[in-house]
């Protein structure tokens, strides 16, 4: 009998950890993902896991030592947000490149300056081509299963990357709801147990990682990433519909809301999906023909299924809650590229919104909405809730 | 050699242990330390200083010649040797 419970993002991200019982959990705390270690520390202290937690005194040395432990052939998980992220970054395209399928929960924040404890995906985008899986979850039920899902994703043998389990910072790692538990044993089942690759404890076979790669062999081990990276696809598809067959609960890469008859649509991730659906249905009750599109996996970046989706509309508005500062925002450069590929042309805003955790609302979705069905098109980048 | 493509590469950056042994540094040397034997006093300074285990001894512990297949050119053991028993030499002399 699944368990049910209300509780937070970060907690129910804590919760999936101490049922998966990670060999080693190296962290340094950061609001707003602090819960997340801080939960955990109690499950070390209370003897409810074998984990052996290392407290460090800088982000970038909780994910030394994670990778450490990685390719030694632990199983390991960590968590962080903004700053702490940054700091990490120049350990995260090691840890790719050494393939070692570490789970990391990061809880969007805004990169500082000015300082700022609230969401927005800056600190995760700044890190998309480190070779990292970026999956982007819209609620604290999608971050707990994704949390269990990703350890098979990144251990897989086809695979073998870390991951990043991203949300949203306060909104939904702070925010309690309803969430629905596996019991530990079936999570232990799912997930087994694993079998890594080359570990270093393996002293009858020893190997060394990481030496020099000059102009003869750097390019061949990046190729060898690349092809990783095209594998999850499939990779998450079979693991994904193993979990739907054991909870009943599905994650596609990306999810299509009434976008099928749809004229206009909206590219968005995370929490602020549920005020575009909102938008939607409010829109459709005044007879638009609007849809909402959700990008869950943002690496891989799935360009088909959403020139699939998004081919033969009037009206495109791409939500970004990060700017590219002098470029176009993230989503919503990847969102055109996909669309070129399909040979149609669909006018596509780009909207940036919720920077440094400015609440996104209704009537924002809807102005984006409107534009579209307006026929309000223009290639400058537009705000929603910025003041003028 | 013949490199190998990324699919026949190992995989996560890994190579096996001592592959070190097969890389030839000796390629990378502009000067050569070139021994003299009839000044050495077998004391072995250059034996514990040279960053690439390229001065070879006998079974007795005794300076047999210099290793051109890893010897760098540093020129550490010209620098510590005591009685000059080194001396380095542009590598354009043997050519
Ligand atoms: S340091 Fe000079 S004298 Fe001493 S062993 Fe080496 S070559 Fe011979
Ligand atoms: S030149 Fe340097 S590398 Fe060569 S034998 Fe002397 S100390 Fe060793």
């Amino acid at each position: 009998m699944a368990r049910r419970d209300i509780t937070s993002g970060n907690w129910a991200a804590a919760e999936a950890m101490r049922q998966i019982n990670p060999d080693v959990v190296a962290a340094y705390p950061i609001t707003p993902s602090t819960d997340i270690p801080m939960k955990f520390s109690e499950f070390v202290a209370d003897g409810l896991v074998d984990t052996n937690l290392v407290t460090v005194e800088s982000e970038h040395s909780a994910i030394s030592a994670c990778l450490a432990a990685s390719i030694s052939g632990a199983r390991v998980m960590t968590a962080s947000s903004a700053n702490g992220v940054a700091l990490m970054h120049e350990i995260f395209p090691i840890a790719a490149a050494y393939r070692a399928p570490i789970v990391f929960a990061l809880v969007n924040r805004s990169i500082g300056a000015p300082i700022n404890i609230h969401c927005d995906h800056s600190d995760s985008m700044a890190e998309r081509d480190m070779g990292w899986i970026h999956l982007y979850c819209e609620d604290a039920q999608e971050v707990y299963d994704s949390m269990i899902m990703s350890v098979r994703i990144a251990e897989h043998k086809d695979v073998l990357l870390p991951v990043f389990v991203c949300q949203d910072g306060f909104i939904t790692s702070h925010c309690f709801e309803p969430i629905e538990f596996l019991e530990d044993e079936e999570v232990k089942n799912f997930i087994g147990e694993r079998d890594p690759m080359f570990p270093l404890l393996d002293v009858d076979n020893p190997v060394a990682y990481g030496s020099l790669a000059l102009t003869d062999y750097y390019f061949e081990i990046k190729r060898q990433q690349i092809e990783a990276m095209k594998n999850v696809r499939k990779v998450y598809e079979e693991i994904s519909e193993e979990f739907y067959k054991l909870t009943g609960r599905k994650y596609p890469i990306v999810e299509a809301y009434k976008t099928e008859d749809a004229e206009y649509v909206a590219v968005i991730m995370s929490s602020a999906t549920g005020a575009v659906k909102e938008a939607v249905d409010k829109l459709r009750a005044e007879g638009h023909k609007v849809g909402c599109l959700r990008v869950r996996m943002f690496r891989p970046f799935p360009w088909k299924d959403i020139a699939e989706i998004l081919t033969g509309k009037k009206g495109i508005a791409v939500l970004d809650r990060a700017a590219s500062i002098g470029a176009g925002a993230p989503l919503f450069t990847e969102v055109k590229g996909a669309l070129y590929d399909s040979g149609t042309i669909v006018p596509t805003n780009s909207y940036v919104y919720g920077l440094g955790g400015r609440d996104f609302f209704l009537h924002d979705a809807e102005k984006a909405f409107t534009d579209l069905i307006n026929g309000d098109f223009s290639p400058e980048e537009r705000y929603l809730g910025l003041r003028e | 050699m013949k490199l190998k493509g990324w699919k026949d590469l190992p995989p996560a950056t890994v190579v096996p242990a001592s592959t070190a042994e097969e890389v030839e540094t000796g390629q990378w040397r502009s000067m050569r330390p070139v021994w003299d034997e009839s000044k050495c006093i077998h004391c072995l300074q250059c034996w514990i200083q040279c960053p690439d285990r390229s001065i070879k001894t006998d079974e007795e512990g005794k300076v047999t010649g210099i290793d051109y297949f890893y010897c760098k050119g540093c020129g550490i053991c010209a620098k510590v040797c005591p009685k000059d028993a080194i001396e380095m030499r542009p590598e354009a002399d043997f050519i």
